[in-house]
């Protein structure tokens, strides 16, 4: 068994991940990285629109400042983030953005003097100040006060990996490829690193560390119809929560994205409606504007998502032999804009739909896209339940997304949080020592050696692996989506244990060494009917409305009640996660109130804590 | 009327001593809108599922599907099946070490080129949290994205006669990467320092204009001409380095 030492290992190499080891390894420690794809192909790659960072360079941002996207970003997550979260997070994000241009980033840059600019279909006209000529510009973006998102065309996340990567390698920082962890090696007490997979021998390995960070990205691919990578099932997650001390933040809050392409639910870019291009309906004509006269287009991502499929049930989507459909218009951004700040979307038309967006209208529907939820953290990025671990990125609940993340978000907390996780870890990393307990390492091992050989030899029964994984993914896109009800997530639950169950019983059918893609995912698929059951359980007792969460069976906002965050947690042999609540934030700078968009009823909280700050209460509406 | 598409796939798994390289068919109804990553995962969950292949994003932008398809490298995740002939063969690229059917090793390659050209801004600066940023022009900017664009794919390199007959040669993936530095004022390096990177027998000098690399690119970066540009520029460097020599003699 090869046995390897670091200071701190890294499972995932996503922007996070290689964030956090950048952190670590320019302070001296030794980082290594696992990822189960070459770390450049990892999908913070596939991020295209923008980052967030309150710079105020392009004149549509003039008068930003961190305030302004703190509270954005606490509308946007509908009052369910940490408020102390997303306060650090808006004050670093200028900088963060200021040292990945200063790692090599060709951000796109504010050129002075008139241009136009088209919002909600109609151009208008715009002047750019000589004074902040080359600076970073930024586009507009949905739930945003000011043009903020800073961006490099629409292949930024692109660009931002391929930047860290670099340093990783300047660095030299170990990263290896094609290796998934499988088990986190752990007394209940301390982590000490993981029992690892290689996906090119098959073999397993232990790697010891110091500290252990999980960055492993969300977990969209429990999900039928998602946006994400194929990699995106949850792993990091998943072997937090087997953990049994490990709790999981608000799984229920699963993001849908307004315009991922139909049929095969690749996202087009926030930065198409940013940019002024437009929704339309099977009449080509523009709803958006019925529903949100405000905001419109470019309203939050759950907001535009509920109506985009409030839409389609009044019978005004465009049938398809895929389902019923919108549009999404940029004809009139025009061919120079598309061919320089939307390239990435030309090039999925052209390939993938066989499109021309220059003259023709884009198909598209809501695909579940971004996973708030997460391994929960404090917000130095300490997960709760066992020392020297630690999570970053989407894979974590720091908690700044609340029920709704904005777009350009995303990208700005995996650079923000993995500065600041990076430097906390390395804090951890100065004066700790950990007691490596060779009796936990040998047992961890044992028990994965013993599952992979009841899977390989048919021990436990012959289910059809994929079988099993499309019905979980159904359940969660029929029951757990845009539009929930008890009933429903009561069915999605009661199904996914059963699924849960008939796991135990895979049999594979290839028994080949060497990597064995069906083995890998026979090992992982438990644990994601696991994800999948804290996500529906998780749902099914939040009896409320709150961003992406939309119960229709209880339509308001319960300030009263759910200002919570979910924890879930998995005892060993439990048939179901076993859920407690946090209060979600314990400070409240902005309490309480509408959003300005996305009209829901409230129920207030009565909390002096929560809202005894302002004298004018959010009114019942 | 549907068509039945046959496939050949190359089968080899190099760390099972039972293993021999061969090729294997398959036979799939195509359906609408087919693309070789519908088409791969069908077989493998219906037929066979041992069979090795990488995907990740799908969409055409992490660079991990890259094959030969009916002998050309692209990348498979945005062929659909309707441009293809009924027959389809699929080999796993040349030059990078298999893995094990149609998955290669690309990861430790790249790796090692990342290396070999330091592909980092080399500066001697220290970043300054309280500063503004350096300015740049807009037009520059894009122009650093355009080869920016590359995603390590591996087409190029697996479409390279000389990249298939010297292990060593650098390819024009590399010279891409050190041409997109060059551009960039951020980075302080000096001509003769890139040249000592790339001006060698493999690198620049190795190409033998086959320019398959350009062809093949499924981002369609214009490969050809940073080659030109990296030839131009160490040809006037090297003159501008005689014409010194002659001035000072």
């Amino acid at each position: 068994m090869d046995t390897l030492y670091t200071d701190l290992l890294c499972i995932g190499a996503g922007l996070a991940g290689e964030r956090v080891a950048v952190e670590a390894a320019s302070q001296g420690f030794k980082a290594t990285c696992l990822s189960i794809v070459p770390p450049r192909r990892s999908h913070s790659s596939a991020a295209q629109g923008g980052m967030q960072a309150a710079l105020g360079n392009a004149c549509m941002g003039e008068g930003d400042c961190p305030d302004i996207h703190f509270a954005d970003t606490v509308r946007g997550s509908d009052w369910g983030c940490d408020q102390a979260v997303a306060r650090l997070f808006s004050e670093t994000a200028p900088m963060a953005v200021r040292e990945m241009a200063f790692w090599g980033i060709p951000w796109n840059r504010v050129v002075a003097g008139r241009s136009t600019y088209f919002k909600a279909g109609r151009q208008y006209e715009k002047v750019e100040l000589e004074e902040k000529e080359g600076l970073i510009t930024a586009r507009d973006f949905g739930g945003t006060a000011k043009w903020r998102t800073c961006y490099t065309s629409d292949g930024t996340g692109h660009t931002l990996l391929f930047t860290m990567d670099n340093m990783i390698v300047k660095l030299g920082v170990t990263v290896h490829d094609r290796v998934e962890a499988i088990s986190l090696i752990h007394d209940g007490q301390s982590c000490m690193g993981a029992v690892a997979r290689c996906l090119k021998t098959g073999k397993l390995r232990v790697y010891l560390a110091r500290a252990t960070l999980i960055a492993t990205g969300g977990y969209g691919r429990l999900y039928r119809e998602t946006t994400n990578a194929v990699i995106n099932d949850g792993g990091g997650a998943i072997i937090a929560l087997d953990t049994g001390v490990v709790p999981l933040g608000n799984m229920e809050a699963v993001q849908f994205h307004p315009t991922g392409i139909v049929p095969t639910n690749i996202l087009v870019t926030e930065g198409c409606r940013g940019d002024g291009g437009t929704l339309k309906d099977v009449n080509g004509d523009r709803f958006m504007q019925i529903y949100e006269p405000g905001k419109q287009e470019l309203a939050s991502r759950d907001v535009v998502s509920r109506w985009m499929m409030h839409h389609i049930r009044q019978g005004m989507g465009v049938k398809s032999a895929y389902g019923d459909h919108l549009w999404l218009d940029i004809r009139h951004l025009g061919a120079h804009h598309i061919k320089t700040k939307l390239r990435e979307v030309e090039e999925i038309c052209h390939k993938f739909l066989g499109i021309d967006p220059v003259t023709q209208m884009i198909p598209v529907r809501p695909a579940q896209h971004y996973s708030m939820g997460g391994v929960r953290t404090n917000k130095d990025g300490t997960v709760y339940g066992l020392k020297g671990f630690f999570a970053a990125g989407e894979a974590a609940c720091w908690d700044m997304h609340g029920f709704n993340r904005l777009g350009g978000n995303s990208l700005a907390e995996t650079i923000v949080a993995g500065r600041i996780v990076g430097e906390k870890i390395a804090e951890f990393l100065q004066g700790m020592e950990t007691d490596f307990k060779t009796s936990c390492v040998r047992s961890t091992v044992r028990r994965d050696r013993e599952r992979i050989d009841r899977i390989i030899d048919g021990k436990d029964g012959k289910e059809n692996l994929y079988e099993l994984r499309n019905a979980m993914q159904d359940e969660l896109m029929e029951r757990v989506g845009i539009f929930r009800t008890g009933e429903n997530l009561k069915r999605a639950v009661e199904n996914l244990q059963v699924i849960h169950d008939r796991a135990r019983h895979i049999g594979i059918r290839s028994s080949g060494p060497g990597a064995n893609p069906e083995l890998s995912l026979a090992l992982r698929f438990r644990g994601m009917v696991r994800l999948a059951l804290c996500v529906a359980y998780g749902a099914l007792m939040r009896t409320e409305s709150r961003g992406c969460h939309a119960r229709e069976d209880y339509s308001e906002r319960n300030d009263r009640d759910w200002l919570r965050r979910t924890l879930a947690t998995w005892k060993e042999g439990e048939a179901l996660p076993t859920l407690t609540y946090e209060p979600n934030s314990k400070i409240w700078e902005i309490p309480p109130g509408e959003r300005g968009y996305g009209s829901c009823k409230i129920i207030c909280s009565q909390d002096p804590a929560v809202c005894g700050i302002t004298e004018d209460l959010p009114e019942h509406n | 009327m549907e068509r039945i598409l046959k496939f050949n796939i190359f089968r080899y798994t190099p760390v099972d001593p039972e293993s021999t390289p061969h090729m294997q068919s398959f036979q799939l109804e195509e359906t609408d809108s087919m693309t070789l990553y519908i088409a791969l995962n069908h077989i493998r969950e219906q037929q066979d599922p041992s069979l090795q292949f990488d995907f990740c994003c799908r969409a055409g932008i992490c660079g991990s599907c890259a094959m030969l398809i009916n002998g050309r490298p692209d990348l498979a995740c945005h062929t659909k099946t309707k441009d293809l002939p009924s027959e389809i063969t699929l080999m796993p690229l040349p030059v990078f070490k298999l893995i094990g059917d149609l998955s290669v090793d690309t990861g430790s390659w790249f790796r090692g080129m990342n290396e070999r050209v330091e592909s980092w801004i080399h500066t001697d600066k220290i970043f300054d949290p309280e500063a503004p940023e350096e300015p740049m022009t807009n037009q520059l900017a894009e122009e650093i994205y355009e080869l920016e664009r590359c995603i390590e794919c591996g087409c190029c390199v697996a479409a390279c006669g000389k990249a298939n007959m010297r292990e060593d040669f650098m390819g024009a993936v590399a010279f891409n990467r050190i041409a997109r530095f060059m551009l960039d004022p951020r980075d302080e390096r000096t001509n003769t320092e890139y040249f000592e990177l790339v001006g060698t027998d493999e690198g620049i000098f190795g190409c033998l204009g086959l320019l398959g690399c350009e062809d093949v690119c499924p981002k369609d970066i214009p490969l050809q001409d940073q080659l030109g540009t990296l030839r131009r520029k160490m040809g006037w460097n090297a003159v501008q380095h005689l014409f010194s020599r002659i001035i000072s003699r």
